[in-house]
C-alpha cells in the first residue's frame, strides 16, 4: 500500500483545506494523519491560525470610517445627476 | 466541490452541528488535539457554505445573493445611487482590513479603500453578475493598495522577489507546546500576535491569505486580482498559511517566555 511522507503531507496541508485533492490523496492523507500526530497538530494548528485571522471582530474600524465612506459618496452621487 | 471556503472538516475535530466558537486560548489554536481543546469548533469553512459578504451562508442560497447583488446594481445603474451603500455596508470592514493588511498604515488604508469604494461606484458597469460583488470589490481594493504600495516604494526587491520555495520548510515542532504551564494567553494576546505574524509575512504570501483566507475569494478570483497564475496561487498560499502559523506559535511563545517580539 502506499503511503505519504510527512513532507508529502505538508505540501498537500493547503489543497486539503480547500477540499482542492482528488478522493483518492484525500484518503491516503487522512490515513497518514490518524497516524502522525505531529502532522496532525500542525494541520489543525494551522487550520485554527486561519479560522482567528478570518474573523472579522479581529479588527475594527478606524473611528468615523463609515461616515467618512458615505460622505464622499454623497459628494459623488451629487456630481453623477449632474 | 467549489473553492469558496476553506472546507477542513477532519470530523474527528471539527463537528459540523453549527457550533460557533472561535478556539479561544493559545493552546486551543497551537495544540488543538489535546483532549482539553476545541471542543465547540469553529463555524468557518463549513463544508457546503461560503464565505457572503460578512457571513457564511449555504451554498444553495448563494445564487439568491446574487440574483439579489445583481437587482441592487441594475437599480443603482438606474439613477438609484443611495442604494450603493447596500452593496458597500456588509463588506467596509473587509475593504479597509483588505487595504491595511497590504499597506500597513492607518492613512493610506482609509485613503485606498474610500478611492477604491469610489471607483466601484464608477466602474459599476463594468461588473459582471456573474460573481459576487465583493470579490470583484476586494480585487479592486487589494490593486489600488498594491499600487500605493509600489509608489511608495517601502517595499524591497527582495521581499518581491521571495522565491516560492517550500523544499526547505521545516515547521516549528510544537511538542514544548505541552510543557506549558500557562493555560491561555488572553484574548487580546491573540489578536495581537496574529496581527504581527501578518505584518511578519512578505509582501507576495500576505496579500494572497489576505485575499483567499480573510476575504474569501476562490483561489480563480485571486489568481485574477493579483494577475498570477492559478499554480502560482496555490504555492504560495501553502507558504503564507505555514508561515502565518509558525509566526504566530513562534511570537506567542516568544511572549510568554518573556523574550519580548520574536524573530520569524
Amino acid at each position: 500500500m502506499i503511503t505519504l511522507s510527512c513532507e508529502e503531507v505538508r505540501r498537500e496541508i493547503s489543497n486539503y483545506l480547500d477540499d482542492d485533492m482528488s478522493p483518492s490523496m484525500r484518503r491516503l492523507l487522512e490515513t497518514h494523519l490518524e497516524q502522525c500526530r505531529k502532522c496532525a497538530v500542525l494541520l489543525d494548528s494551522t487550520h485554527n491560525v486561519l479560522v482567528l485571522l478570518a474573523d472579522e471582530q479581529r479588527f475594527e474600524l478606524p473611528a468615523g470610517f463609515s461616515v467618512r465612506v458615505r460622505q464622499t459618496l454623497a459628494k459623488e452621487f451629487e456630481k453623477a445627476k449632474c | 466541490m467549489p473553492q469558496h471556503s476553506i472546507s477542513y472538516d477532519r470530523s474527528r475535530n471539527l463537528r459540523l452541528d453549527g457550533a460557533r466558537r472561535k478556539p479561544e486560548t493559545f493552546q486551543q489554536v497551537v495544540n488543538p488535539t489535546r483532549d482539553s481543546t476545541l471542543r465547540c469548533p469553529p463555524a468557518v469553512g463549513l463544508r457546503g457554505c461560503v464565505r457572503m459578504q460578512n457571513t457564511l451562508v449555504k451554498e444553495s442560497e448563494n445564487d439568491r445573493v446574487l440574483e439579489r447583488e445583481r437587482e441592487l446594481v441594475a437599480e443603482i445603474l438606474a439613477g438609484n445611487h443611495e442604494r450603493y451603500y447596500e452593496l458597500i455596508a456588509p463588506i467596509e470592514r473587509r475593504v479597509y482590513y483588505t487595504a491595511y493588511g497590504i499597506l500597513r498604515t492607518e492613512a493610506d488604508a482609509e485613503e485606498v479603500s474610500q478611492e477604491a469604494i469610489l471607483k466601484g461606484f464608477r466602474g459599476l458597469r463594468t461588473f459582471r453578475g456573474e460573481a459576487r460583488f465583493s470579490s470583484w470589490l476586494l480585487s479592486i481594493v487589494a490593486n489600488e493598495a498594491r499600487m500605493r504600495l509600489r509608489q511608495r516604494r517601502e517595499v524591497s526587491l527582495e521581499l518581491l522577489r521571495s522565491p516560492d520555495n517550500e523544499d526547505e520548510y521545516t515547521p516549528i515542532e510544537l511538542a514544548e507546546w505541552r510543557e506549558i504551564a500557562v493555560e491561555a494567553l488572553a484574548q487580546k494576546e491573540l489578536a495581537a500576535h496574529l496581527e504581527e505574524a501578518l505584518e511578519a509575512l512578505p509582501e507576495i504570501y500576505r496579500e494572497v491569505l489576505i485575499l483567499r483566507d480573510i476575504d474569501g475569494l476562490t483561489i480563480a478570483e485571486t489568481s485574477a486580482a493579483l494577475g498570477i497564475s492559478v499554480p502560482a496561487v496555490k504555492t504560495r498560499l501553502l507558504r503564507a498559511r505555514l508561515l502565518a502559523r509558525d509566526y504566530f506559535v513562534s511570537r506567542s511563545w516568544a511572549r510568554h517566555l518573556g523574550l519580548g517580539k520574536a524573530q520569524p
